[in-house]
């Protein structure tokens, strides 16, 4: 074991150089390193956001909207469907995931059911069309009672491209807020993971990711005043909606404003090109200028022309933000919001208009916010505490085997080296756990050399030489050593793989440790020893 | 400079005879920790429970915590917890899972810190905000738990395949009495028990296989080189071989935890002392359970070890 061919000795030199080379960005400040020729690397290992501060935020895609938005389509589906057939029906209606609807007239059912029948579609997902899974299913019962059921492999493909709508969405809402990297990823069937680090205002960011921003241009319904709409009832086809929240000024919503709004969507969101905060020259408050696209404008010309001299309304997720008259045609379609806006809230308004509408409704199901304050003084703390603990092992490595014991520290300082080069090669996240990870394996690190030198001991005590006894100290411990670090490797990849954030960073310093701790035992320590004895030729065991 | 040495060299200990108290300890200590479990239950984190965690820091140098415990009161959040939390303008603000269904549950949670932020105003700091909605509580109690046996069960393979199976059955054994005797603490301290403790409790597994493991190796090794020696001799030997080398581990090891305890932080407070009470019940269990459980699981065949229960003496040495 301590003969080592000239080839194994650079390649351990080589390992400990690269080790070295890829921690050391970590001690310079980042103007530094861009000063570094382009060959060296400069990763540095990545803050987790509870040591640098920052927002998570968790959110899920609600399922029960998905399936009702769905439903209210396919009810207006049935509807068409059967009129222009002049098929005469009753009691259409979206119920307990169906459209539901009864045919007067029986002998007209056969009819009905194969018209209704084109609407059933196959779910579009390919990862989903194994067994020609259809989105919906078709139920017709004797007494003319026709059903369109959702299926669950049609809720689930809605949810999945909802689900990655939104991430698009959100991408392009958190860009808006100009942080550095943040990142936003799915998480099993329908919920995103949103981090943000060194976030200042996460209320901020929680309320940009919680607005749908659902912007329709409607008209205002003038055949019955909001108010005694809103005491009888509003007209089949219309909605009584309320005024947006002044933010200068909140109210309750029974106190603001209600608009009579018709259910028919002339233009939406979809169509804008842009959005942007500006002044209204004239009064000099905050508005939203937008521009429609070119179907957008054609549309907003002919209604505009259409509607001259009635209001219409602009509406965002069911909330009326305007709802200015129509004065003359707008051809050039663009044009302008007020409504009670501060700069902030028409920035984020644009914002929002720009990014475009989420699909679905989003809950936020989990936030984990840091401040800077405490991730500042978590990095400290976790630095004392591993530069005494690490202090503390190699004193008490020195005093239980002398020489030896200054060989196993140097290999700990390699392992650490490593362990540190490794992490920020991977572009690893640091977390505070992961701190900790780093420093028991500091403790547990010298474990392997300990069994290597205990080993040699005893085989010493035995009655074999010096040398020998060592030969056979490296040998006999190697498949402990081995053994005993596999069970420990099991136990951090399966905290890995059910890990989230913090206690992942654990895992994976854990882990790697493991694997520096078996490099460094065996190849350096050994080399160190094996070069110590070439050059001194001891006769007397040091240890 | 001569080295210091903890264990002397040639120390004999007869560890198995120790297995009389040792097996009805453990016994005991485990259906305590069980029946602690049942009783007291765990002071569950929010990781698990769901509810809302805020950590404040007060401009004043001494947190008014009764003040503070007041105004949250008059809320009517249910149950609310203000404590201290490493500094003395430092506050930890728990606020129990609000009721209500999916969607609803999770927006009256996040009404919760709109609440305390207005309540407190903007003269603290706030340095912590965690809410835990209750789907995702519940997702993370069950992963937790499958991690915790997924673990167990891996190692279980692993050993089986590197060793007879007594082996695999006694260090799963010794390491689910590990786990029990940790959970048992955190319900007996009323500790917060969280995400992190199952981080901790995987890692407790890790560090207490790798110490029953290199024992056992040891016994393996033993048994192939005396094939006459009586097994509760061997496991004697085996277990004073590497005892010098489970001490100075468990003691390095404590030294880089008991600096992580002391210096590291409150944040990871709970997590290290789950930790060291580990390496503590961890190097007991290797020792005292592992190592005697063979000679319950009959690894050897009655017939060698019979001269041995002739041999209660103990004059026995290593050769």
């Amino acid at each position: 074991m301590l003969h080592f061919a000239r080839w194994k000795v650079g390649l351990v030199l080589v390992v400990v150089l690269f080790g070295l080379l890829f921690s050391l960005p970590n001690l310079f400040s980042e103007q530094t390193i861009n000063n570094l020729p382009d060959w060296l690397p400069k990763g540095k290992l990545v803050l987790g956001l509870d040591l640098q501060g920052g927002a998570h935020i968790k959110l899920q895609v609600e399922k029960e909207g998905i399936i009702e938005d769905r439903l209210e389509i396919l009810r207006g589906d049935v509807r068409t469907a059967l009129r222009e057939d002049k098929i005469g029906y009753t009691g259409l209606a979206a119920k307990n995931g169906a459209v539901q609807v009864r045919i007067r007239d029986l002998s007209n059912l056969a009819e009905a059911e194969k018209k209704i029948k084109t609407l059933v579609q196959p779910v579009s997902s390919s990862l989903m069309s194994g067994g020609g899974a259809t989105e919906t299913s078709l139920e017709v019962s004797e007494d003319g009672l026709i059903k369109l059921a959702l299926t669950e492999e049609g809720i689930g493909a809605r949810v999945k491209s909802a689900v990655s709508q939104s991430l698009e969405v959100i991408r392009r809402r958190v860009d808006e807020l100009g942080t550095t990297e943040p990142s936003i990823q799915r998480e099993g069937d329908s919920r995103i993971l949103v981090q943000v680090p060194g976030l200042q205002d996460p209320d901020r960011l929680k309320d940009i990711l919680e607005t749908t921003a659902n912007l329709t241009f409607r008209m205002v319904d003038t055949s019955m005043a909001a108010e005694t709409a809103l005491q009888t009832r509003p007209p089949l086809d219309s909605e009584v909606l309320f005024e947006a929240e002044d933010p200068q000024n909140p109210t309750e919503q029974s106190n603001r404003v209600p608009y009579l709004v018709n259910k028919r969507v002339l233009i939406s969101g979809d169509e804008l090109d842009d959005a942007q905060p500006t002044f209204d020259s004239r009064t000099n408050e905050p508005v939203v200028s937008f521009r429609f696209n070119t179907s957008g404008a054609k549309k907003f010309a002919r209604v505009t022309e259409q509607n001259v001299g009635l209001p219409f309304a602009i509406v965002l997720d069911d909330e009326v933000i305007s709802a200015p008259t129509i004065r003359e045609p707008i051809r050039g379609g663009s044009g302008i919001i007020s409504g009670s806006f501060t700069a902030e809230s028409a920035n984020d308004l644009a914002v929002l208009m720009r990014a475009g509408a989420l699909p679905a409704k989003l809950t936020i199901v989990e936030e984990r916010t840091v401040g800077p304050g405490l991730g500042k003084d978590s990095i400290e703390a976790g630095e004392i505490a591993g530069i005494v603990g690490a202090l503390a092992v190699v004193l008490f490595m020195f005093l239980a085997y002398g020489l030896f014991g200054l060989f196993a520290n140097v290999a700990l300082v390699v392992n650490i080296v490593l362990l540190i080069g490794v992490l920020s090669f991977l572009g690893a996240t640091l977390t505070l756990p992961g701190i900790a990870g780093i420093v028991l394996t500091v403790g547990m690190a010298v474990d392997a050399n300990v069994l290597i030198y205990e080993r040699i001991r005893e085989e010493n005590n035995y009655g074999r030489s010096t040398i020998a006894a060592i030969d056979a100290g490296y040998a006999r411990a190697l498949g402990t050593i081995l053994d005993a670090n596999i069970t420990t490797f099991i136990a951090a990849v399966i905290l890995f793989s059910l890990g989230s954030g913090p206690v992942r960073g654990f895992a994976i310093t854990l882990a790697i440790g493991i694997i520096t701790t078996v490099f460094s035992a065996f190849s350096f320590n050994r080399f160190l020893v094996a070069t110590w004895i070439r050059f001194r030729r001891p006769s007397n065991l040091p240890i | 400079m001569k080295p210091i040495r903890i264990i002397p060299d040639g120390t004999n200990i007869h560890f198995m005879k120790h297995r009389f108290w040792s097996f009805p300890l453990s016994g005991t200590l485990v259906v305590a920790s069980i029946i602690m479990f049942l009783v007291a239950g765990l002071n569950y984190g929010i990781d698990f429970k769901g509810g809302t965690l805020i950590e404040i820091q007060t401009a004043e140098e001494v947190a008014d915590l009764g003040n503070i415990r007041g105004k949250l009161n008059a809320l009517d959040l249910g149950d609310v917890e203000v404590q201290e939390f490493g500094a003395p303008n430092d506050v930890l603000i728990r606020v129990e899972a609000q009721g209500g269904d999916g969607e609803d549950a999770e927006l009256a949670q996040q009404q919760v810190v709109d609440l305390v932020k207005e309540t407190l105003g903007n003269t603290v700091t706030y340095r912590r905000v965690e809410v835990v909605g209750p789907r995702v509580s519940g997702e993370l109690a069950t992963t937790g738990t499958i991690s915790v046996l997924a673990a167990l069960f891996a190692v279980l393979v692993y050993i089986w395949f590197r060793f007879e199976w007594q082996f695999a059955l006694g260090a799963v054994i010794a390491t689910a009495h590990d786990v029990i005797l940790t959970i048992g603490i955190f319900a007996l301290l009323q500790i917060e028990f969280n995400l992190t403790t199952i981080a901790a409790i995987l890692t407790i597994v890790g560090y207490s296989l790798n110490d029953t493991v290199v024992v056992y190796d040891r016994i393996r090794e033993d048994l192939r080189k005396y094939k006459k020696m009586p097994l509760r001799q061997v496991l004697d030997q085996a277990i004073n071989q590497t005892l010098s080398r489970t001490t100075l581990t468990s003691f390095t090891t404590l030294l880089a935890l008991g600096s992580l305890y002391f210096l590291g932080g409150e944040v990871i407070r709970s997590f290290t002392f789950a930790m060291i009470w580990g390496v503590f019940v961890g190097t007991y269990s290797s020792i005292f359970i592992a190592a005697p459980l063979l000679i319950f699981l009959s690894l050897r065949s009655e017939q060698v070890q019979s001269p041995a229960e002739t041999d209660e003496a103990g004059n026995v040495s290593a050769p």
